[in-house]
């Protein structure tokens, strides 16, 4: 029996898991961080537009701080956020910025004086004042009031992964990878470790720690159209379900892009739009602005995505050999901005599709299409980052729902929740595992390894059955066609079925190679039976929440219903033979928040049933906010909705021109 | 009738497939037929053949866009990034597929070139070295907008390898640091943040399997799918290191 030891094991090797270990590491904790692939082709890398922090330095981010941030954090989530953890983690953005700029970051930068921007199809001329000459600037993106994203040209999340990866190889930390988590080891509500199959040899270990963090990041191929890479198959969420104790939160929440590329599914950033590009239909017509009056083709991620379906079911769509799209026009921000700030993008289009997006006209248009882009849902956590359930396990960066997100993420807040929570989450796992020593069981681990060992020679050992790659591509396309932007109770009900039968089949398959070493079809074999149980998650969610929220949309309950569904969905898979998980329902108290329920400011008017106490919250908001009138905004914040952050995260932040206030 | 209903021309690859942890296995180049589709890329094609032909074909993808550098293999005898190559881009509709040389191969087109970047990393001590760390509640340290700029241009290099596999020091001498280890230096070079003087560079790369082992051959910038200026940056680093001594 192979057994590693170790103080801190950390399950993905993303931003969020890097950062994590480089807390745990520094701390004199021996840290092992296992990765399916080499931890700097993680999916962070893929992340284009920048990361969303209120810097302020620019001339159109002046004026922005945590409260706005805070702000637009819990409008974008559809009130469904965690409102203390939305307010934990823009305290630490800006803090995330700096400390990513020591490690090498190399953010764009303010540049003094004038220079051009389109801002509404206009050029439009903003001077950047010289004091701020050299300080990191930040571009706009959807659903924010001030420009707060800051960036490296279009490769953010390249430079950002790259970045924290070296600071993680400076620490020495420990990083295995071509390693994938197939259990957890957990006894009377403790977590011990994992389950962990080598991909190159096939071997099987169980590796021991005081405590686990999984940050696995996201579970978008369940979908068969995504922007997501091809390894982000929720295979850690599935090892958290499977232990059957702790509970995923939120999974129904999943976010569709409104402008990945047609047909690949590639993604184009936001930042296209944010730095002036629009939507046009099959009239060369830019159509958002007749939906979306104040906010445009800049309304948050969900409004977009429906809002362009929406314009295509009327018509107005391109039809093409891979259904219809609507154009993407980033060639009126000229050649110069596309080859410089917008070059992947650029390099993306022209490779896959031919079109050199700084043509002018119709030329350079790029076929764009929503699709399945972000998990908001993910293993349930407090605010420390620790699973409800189980002690010891702790989760952060798109793997959890922490939950800053709720029903939406805006753009920008994905690689910088990553990068805050491996922060937030990492000090406080660090203490955890300081903090609590452990005695195992042998006979567990050894328990644990042999029921893994068994269920793969079982496959092996299977010598006619089901097609593990029809099974996939099935689930793939029902969750495309019926758990997708549009949802209603006749096709999620039928989804949930026809899911079921899956999970079923995907119990029997067969793999036609025998061998225990790197086997591809094998490791299909025993991931889709997980990716299934999430799908199901995923499905059976959206089918009994009948109310609209966020990007979870119901034709037939087209109001977000604050009475009855103001919470967070939590499931969970205690009977392995069942093809249902239980669902249970964690309420979200409007009487502690900051900011209560309201409109979001775009999107539909008049589309909410009213909590009563929601009404009371304000009234009692409003009282604080005229008692507190002369106090600062800090201690008005303190009075609404305290909350804590480890270490020097809580402290004001410097920002230029108006120094701490 | 339309691009993608219009039957497409019969494809043929050949694949060299061996699995160096099993005794019995021999390498051999394996042949497999398929229909193109329109705006077909290896990527596409090879999870076809993998879920229709040869369920046990090895192969590493993870964006899928060009991004993360996973995928880098020989095609037609040039090392390209399989998920931005495109099949029409083959007239004849042969294509032949090898693993990169350089690395270690795990199986068939995979090879495990995170092992090599990892170690090139350590090598060159691929992170900042700064003597004082900045308060990250203070406003940050400002950096000249054109040296960010010309920093994150030599940071976009992803580690795919394809320059290491078309060097031809790299393949003679096994402990060379490649053009990727060398646009490294270069990068840290650059950077305001990073206080390492020219010395401290010279004992990193100041040797033949550094700096002094290019042959200048530049395969590497023929061969950069992100289209680095490594000719430039190598050719700067060793007149830097020249003048040291």
């Amino acid at each position: 029996m192979k057994v590693v030891y170790c103080d801190a094991l950390i399950i993905g090797g993303g931003l969020a898991g890097l950062r994590a270990s480089v807390a745990t590491q520094s701390e004199g904790l021996k840290t092992i961080v296992l990765s399916l692939v080499p931890v700097k082709r993680s999916h962070s890398a893929a992340a284009q537009g920048g990361m969303q922090a209120s810097v302020g330095n620019a001339k159109m981010s002046q004026g922005d701080n945590e409260d706005i941030h805070f702000m637009d954090t819990v409008k974008g989530s559809d009130w469904g956020c965690d409102q203390k953890v939305a307010r934990m983690f823009v305290n630490t953005a800006p803090k995330a910025i700096r400390e990513l700029a020591n490690w090498g970051v190399p953010w764009t930068r303010v540049r003094k004086g004038d220079h051009e921007a389109v801002i509404d199809t206009k050029k439009t001329t903003i001077t950047e004042d010289d004091n701020a000459h050299g300080l990191i600037t930040s571009r706009d993106f959807g659903g924010t009031k001030k420009w707060r994203t800051c960036y490296t040209a279009d490769a953010t999340g390249h430079t950002m992964l790259f970045g924290v990866a070296n600071e993680a190889l400076k620490h020495e930390v420990d990083i295995r990878d071509r390693q994938e988590v197939l259990s957890l080891i957990h006894k009377d509500k403790r977590c011990y470790g994992a389950i962990v199959r080598d991909l190159i040899t096939g071997e099987l270990s169980a590796y021991v720690a005081k405590g686990t963090c999984i940050a696995t990041g996201g579970y978008g191929r369940l979908y068969k159209t995504t922007t997501n890479a091809v390894i982000c198959e929720g295979t850690g969420q599935a090892a958290v379900l499977e232990t059957g104790v702790a509970t995923l939160g939120n999974m129904e929440a999943v976010q569709f892009h409104p402008t990945p590329i047609v047909p690949s599914g590639i993604l184009l950033t936001e930042g296209c739009r944010g730095d002036g590009g629009v939507l046009r239909d099959i009239d060369g017509h830019r159509f958002m602005p007749d939906y979306e009056p104040e906010k445009k083709d800049l309304a948050s991620r969900d409004v977009v995505s429906r809002r362009m379906m929406e314009h295509i079911r009327k018509g107005k769509g391109v039809s093409s050999p891979f259904g219809d799209h609507l154009w993407l026009d980033i060639s009126i921000l000229g050649r110069e901005h596309v080859s410089k700030n917008l070059r992947d993008v650029q390099e993306i289009s022209e490779t896959f599709n031919g079109i050199d997006p700084a043509d002018e006209g119709p030329a350079g248009w790029m076929p764009v299409r929503p699709a399945q882009h972000y998990s908001m849902g993910g293993i349930r956590t407090k605010e420390t980052g620790e699973s409800q359930q189980l002690s010891g396990l702790f989760s952060c960066g798109e793997a959890a729902c922490w939950d800053m997100h709720g029903f939406n993420r805006l753009g920008g807040n994905s690689v910088s929740e990553a990068v805050v929570s491996g922060m937030i989450v990492g000090k406080y796992f660090t203490d955890y595992c300081l903090e609590n020593e452990m005695t195992i069981d042998t006979k567990l681990v050894h328990e644990a390894l042999e029921e893994q060992t068994r269920y793969i020679d079982e496959i092996l050992s299977r010598a006619e059955g089901e097609d593990v790659f029809d099974i996939k591509k099935r689930m793939q396309e029902i969750m495309d066609e019926q758990v997708g932007i549009f949802r209603n109770g006749n096709d999620l009900q039928a989804a949930v079925d026809e899911l079921q039968e899956l999970l079923v089949k995907s119990r029997k398959v067969s793999v036609k190679s025998k061998i225990k070493s790197a086997n591809p079809e094998l490791e299909e074999a025993y991931r889709v039976p997980k990716m299934l149980k999430l799908s199901l998650c995923v499905a059976y969610g959206a089918l009994l929440r009948t109310e609209s929220r966020g990007a979870h949309y119901r034709e037939d309950y087209l109001k977000r219903d604050d009475a009855n569904w103001l919470n967070r969905t939590l499931t969970s898979w205690s009977n392995a033979d069942a093809t249902l998980p239980e669902v249970s329902y964690e309420e979200i108290d409007i009487m502690t928040m900051e900011l209560p329920p309201a409109f979001r400011g775009y999107g539909a008017k008049g589309m909410i049933i009213e909590n009563e106490l929601s009404v009371k919250r304000q009234v009692e908001v409003d009282e604080i906010k005229e008692k507190m009138k002369d106090k600062d905004r800090f201690a008005l914040q303190d009075s609404l909705m305290s909350y804590d952050l480890p270490l020097n995260y809580k402290d004001k932040n410097e920002r230029y021109g108006v120094g701490y206030e | 009738m339309s691009n993608a209903q219009k039957k497409g021309r019969e494809l043929t690859f050949s694949i060299l497939k061996y699995n160096p942890s099993k005794k019995d296995s021999k390498p051999e180049f394996v042949e497999f037929k398929i229909e193109e589709t329109a705006g077909m890329t290896l990527f596409i094609a090879l999870n076809i053949i993998r879920e229709k032909i040869d369920a046990d074909l090895a192969f590493d993808f993870v964006c899928r866009a060009g991004i993360c550098g996973s995928c880098g293999m020989v095609v037609n005898g040039k090392p390209l990034l399989a998920c931005r190559t495109l099949t029409a881009d083959y007239p004849d509709g042969k294509i032949q597929l090898m693993p990169m040389p350089a690395f270690e191969l795990i199986r068939d087109l995979s090879v495990n070139t995170g092992k090599w970047m990892d170690a090139m990393s350590v090598r060159v001590e691929s992170w900042i070295h700064i003597n004082e760390v900045h308060d990250i509640a203070k406003l940050e340290e400002k950096v000249d907008p054109d040296v960010a700029d010309e920093t994150f241009e030599l940071d976009r290099c992803i580690e795919c390898g394809l320059c290491v596999s078309s060097c031809a020091t790299a393949l003679m001498r096994p402990d060379f640091v490649g053009p990727a280890g060398l646009n490294r230096i270069a990068r840290f070079h650059v950077d305001p943040h990073d206080n390492r003087t020219d010395e401290d560079y010279y004992e990193l790369i100041g040797d033949d399997n550094g700096i002094f082992g290019c042959m200048s051959l530049m395969a590497c910038e023929d061969h950069c799918p992100k289209e680095l200026p490594l000719q430039e940056k190598i050719a700067y680093l060793r007149r830097k290191m020249v003048s040291l001594k």
